[in-house]
């Protein structure tokens, strides 16, 4: 029995945190969000040089072919830094629906993803929320309707796009009659967008394949609360960093009980999130028939705990914490926004409840 | 990652189970009073001899002798719990004062009370907080006066569980009332029926008199020989402090038993025709409660391979107390709701549920909140000793 993480993932974890810390310092995430779209191909690139791209892509298309786990550490050191990438959508959603499918193209694309020439996004909102009267339709084998939230499309070369539930397209970014704009939100380390699709030929669809878009779901539920717990990890240090450098009433503001509690209180909460988010992302690989259940407790679990890691962590900070000038908000910002992305914490309870055949589903 | 236990934990598996289809008692295995002890003993033995209980204590001290091994114990535990029998028995001798004297006793100590501890036939009860000394518990005040050859105790004790029902009673006084606070502190073993101790019951909000008992213990002009000291005079703090380590690694308790029963009453429940598992407000909530408790039991499979590494288990190994038993006191909320105005219900009311078990966890969970380092002392530990934040200056003196 090893619950635990092995040499090569705390290696994995180690390299990838250091790079971050190095090449993508909170000064640079500050200097790309006046960007058209914070996600910079060259970062991209660079984590395609350490392999981080190509965790969840086989070997014989470039990629190392690890587990889950594996793309979960190096989720949650992005989270950790804020970084501005397409890792979740890209780096896990898309090759972890694309393996499951077949056609003479999907090798080439995994390659591309592995080796950083190529960045996906994605649209699948509408399989779990359909608003705004989104919804795409495919008529004579073409395609046209509304995706909401789209996930790292500005930066993107090919969308993964879903159809219903049930089926699932792959389109190229400046395909004819696609329209994309941006939809800003709090978080200006993330990119999300409509897409406006009038008569789109499509690269490929996939019919029937409702299976792989819930196992992608999945994967990207996962993979996104180990962004959030990371992002919370970060929140925590700086707030315990701060309390022991400022000074109040003559006294380092850590030795106020009502600050300790505070600190000990978020970091009770984040280490068996981080239990629940590593188990999870296990039961994805190896016990899978767990996995949909897990999903959805490991994302809604993060985002409440997050949540009051994201306010409380600020309020350490005093005022201070609520201006632009001081980093903090980014972190901030990258919880609030992962916790409205890929269902939301009510949405995924309820999916949790049905799963177990506690509520009726539909 | 790997969650097999493997070919040889598994069969250790199977024999646990045979053993509990076996021998596991048809109603519950026993009180510390009265007739039912004599069970209680034999089920404790009869768990000695095949290694289920007392298992790594060595067999000169009454033990089963094997080597440590935690996964057997993890084991052990599952297994228990899901025969629905208690593995050996929740008590402060089994799990406070052994391992302590296991660290410090005298070999003579260790023969004379290990054994019958691990049995049930020596219950014992623990002397440690006093009416002014809870969380600050280094400043007792229960004196210990040298003479001769025995110490004369005068003072008080409070939240003494199972005092007026133990042999014994293991104690800290202040043997030396001129050290420092902290240095002047010994543990002694006594008998609670020596002259001058008083027992007065405690009756506790949960209304419990029953083995759960709560008292208060006075002692007058109590004589003990000094040879019942555990460890060197005035060491008793340090010496304490390896038994309140071992008595907050008891308050884990698992709730992933305590969902499931939830998951029942929800499902039974009904409110106008409609089972309180059909109210989204209701499902909500015990979703959320859930994934806490999931998160916790991946938690102590995290913590149980930190141990097999040994390796340091870090800030992630102080909240668990903390953790859970805001959990556990947050079931039985939901439970309680989920019945409507009958979850007010109490005392074997006609139409309560689970036979009142709701009611009585809510008021233990609150009693673990804060009995063994309130969560108060228990989030200071966390920042100081898991954070690094510094400790609160002392105020000067007046």
């Amino acid at each position: 029995m090893d619950f635990g993480l092995s040499e090569d993932q705390l290696m994995l974890e180690e390299t990838l945190r250091s790079f971050l810390a190095d090449r993508v310092p909170i000064g640079r995430v500050r200097d790309l969000r006046n960007d058209d779209c914070p996600n910079n191909r060259e970062i991209w690139r660079s984590l395609a040089e350490l392999g981080m791209t190509g965790i969840l892509i086989p070997e014989e298309c470039g990629g190392s072919d690890l587990n889950l786990l594996d793309a979960c550490l190096a989720s949650q050191s992005i989270g950790y830094s804020v970084t501005p990438t397409p890792f979740v959508s890209s780096a896990v959603m898309v090759p972890t629906a694309l393996r499951e499918l077949e056609h003479p193209l999907i090798s080439g694309w995994l390659a591309g993803i592995a080796s950083g020439d190529i960045a996906f996004g994605i649209a699948v909102t509408e399989t779990f929320s359909i608003r705004e009267g989104a919804g795409i339709a495919i008529d004579q084998g073409e395609l046209s309707g509304k995706a909401m939230m789209a996930l790292d499309i500005c930066s993107a070369d090919l969308i993964l796009l879903a159809i219903g539930s049930e089926h699932l397209a792959v389109i190229r970014a400046d395909a004819p009659g696609l329209k994309k704009a941006r939809l800003i939100t709090t978080d200006a380390t993330r990119c999300t967008s409509e897409l406006i699709l009038e008569s789109v030929a499509p690269e490929i669809i996939f019919e029937d394949v409702g299976k792989t878009i819930a196992r992608m779901l999945d994967a990207g539920r996962i993979a996104l609360a180990a962004d959030s717990l990371g992002a919370c990890e970060a929140m925590i240090e700086q707030a315990v960093a701060y309390s022991k450098q400022r000074k109040q009433f003559d006294r380092l503001i850590g030795s106020f009980q009502a600050v300790k509690h505070m600190c000990a209180e978020m970091i009770s909460e984040l280490e068996p999130a981080r239990s629940l988010v590593w188990y999870a992302a296990h039961s994805f690989d190896a016990l899978p028939d767990e996995a949909p259940l897990m999903a959805c407790h490991a994302l809604a679990h993060v985002s409440e705990i997050g949540h009051e890691i994201a306010s409380v962590a600020t309020q350490v900070h005093g005022g201070i914490g609520w201006t632009d000038e001081h980093n903090v908000h980014f972190w901030f910002k990258r919880i609030g926004v992962g916790r409205s992305l890929l269902g939301g914490p009510g949405l995924l309870r309820e999916r949790a409840a049905e799963i177990q055949g506690l509520a009726k589903s539909g | 990652m790997d969650l097999e236990y493997g070919q040889r934990y598994e069969d250790f598996r199977r024999e646990v189970r045979t053993f509990l289809d076996k021998h596991k008692p048809k109603d519950s295995p026993g009180g510390i009073s009265g007739i039912r002890r004599k069970k209680l003993v034999e089920w404790l033995s009869l768990q000695i001899d095949e290694g289920y209980w007392a298992r790594t204590i060595p067999k000169e001290f009454g033990g089963y002798g094997a080597e440590p091994n935690l996964l057997e114990t993890v084991i052990m535990d599952e297994e228990f719990n899901r025969a629905g029998v208690p593995r050996g028995m929740a008590s402060q001798g089994a799990s406070m004062l052994v391992p302590t004297l296991l660290e410090h006793g005298t070999d003579e100590q260790r023969q004379r009370w290990i054994g019958p501890t691990m049995r049930g036939e020596v219950m014992w009860c623990q002397g440690y907080s006093e009416p002014g000394s809870g969380s600050d518990l280094a400043s007792l005040q229960t004196s210990a006066k040298e003479d001769g050859d025995d110490f004369i105790i005068n003072g008080q004790k409070i939240w003494t569980s199972t005092a007026d029902k133990s042999e014994m009673i293991f104690i800290l006084v202040r043997t030396e009332p001129d050290a420092p606070k902290h240095g002047g502190i010994s543990y002694i073993l006594l008998p609670m029926d020596t002259q001058g101790i008083e027992v007065q019951p405690l009756r506790t909000m949960s209304g419990d008199l029953g083995d759960n008992s709560f008292n208060q213990v006075f002692f007058t002009d109590v004589r003990v020989p000094q040879a019942n000291v555990v460890g060197k005079r005035g060491e008793g703090w340090r010496i304490a402090n390896t038994t309140l380590k071992h008595e907050r690694n008891s308050l884990n308790s698992n709730s992933e038993g305590t969902i499931l029963k939830l998951m029942r009453l929800m499902e039974r429940e009904t409110t106008n025709g409609v089972p309180a598992m059909a109210s989204p407000v209701f499902r909500d909530r015990l979703m959320k409660l859930q994934a806490r408790s999931l998160a916790m039991k991946f938690h102590a499979m995290r913590m149980v391979t930190c141990s097999l590494k040994n390796e340091n288990s870090g800030v992630a190994g102080l909240i668990t107390k903390l953790r859970n038993c805001q959990l556990n006191f947050d079931i039985s909320a939901l439970a309680i709701d989920v019945m409507g105005e009958l979850g007010a219900l109490y005392e074997h009311t006609e139409y309560e549920r689970d036979r009142g078990y709701w009611q009585s966890h809510s008021f233990f969970s609150l009693g673990l909140i804060i009995g063994g380092g309130t969560a108060q002392i228990q989030k200071n530990i966390i920042s100081e000793r898991g954070l690094g934040l510094p400790r609160e200056p002392k105020p000067a003196k007046s």
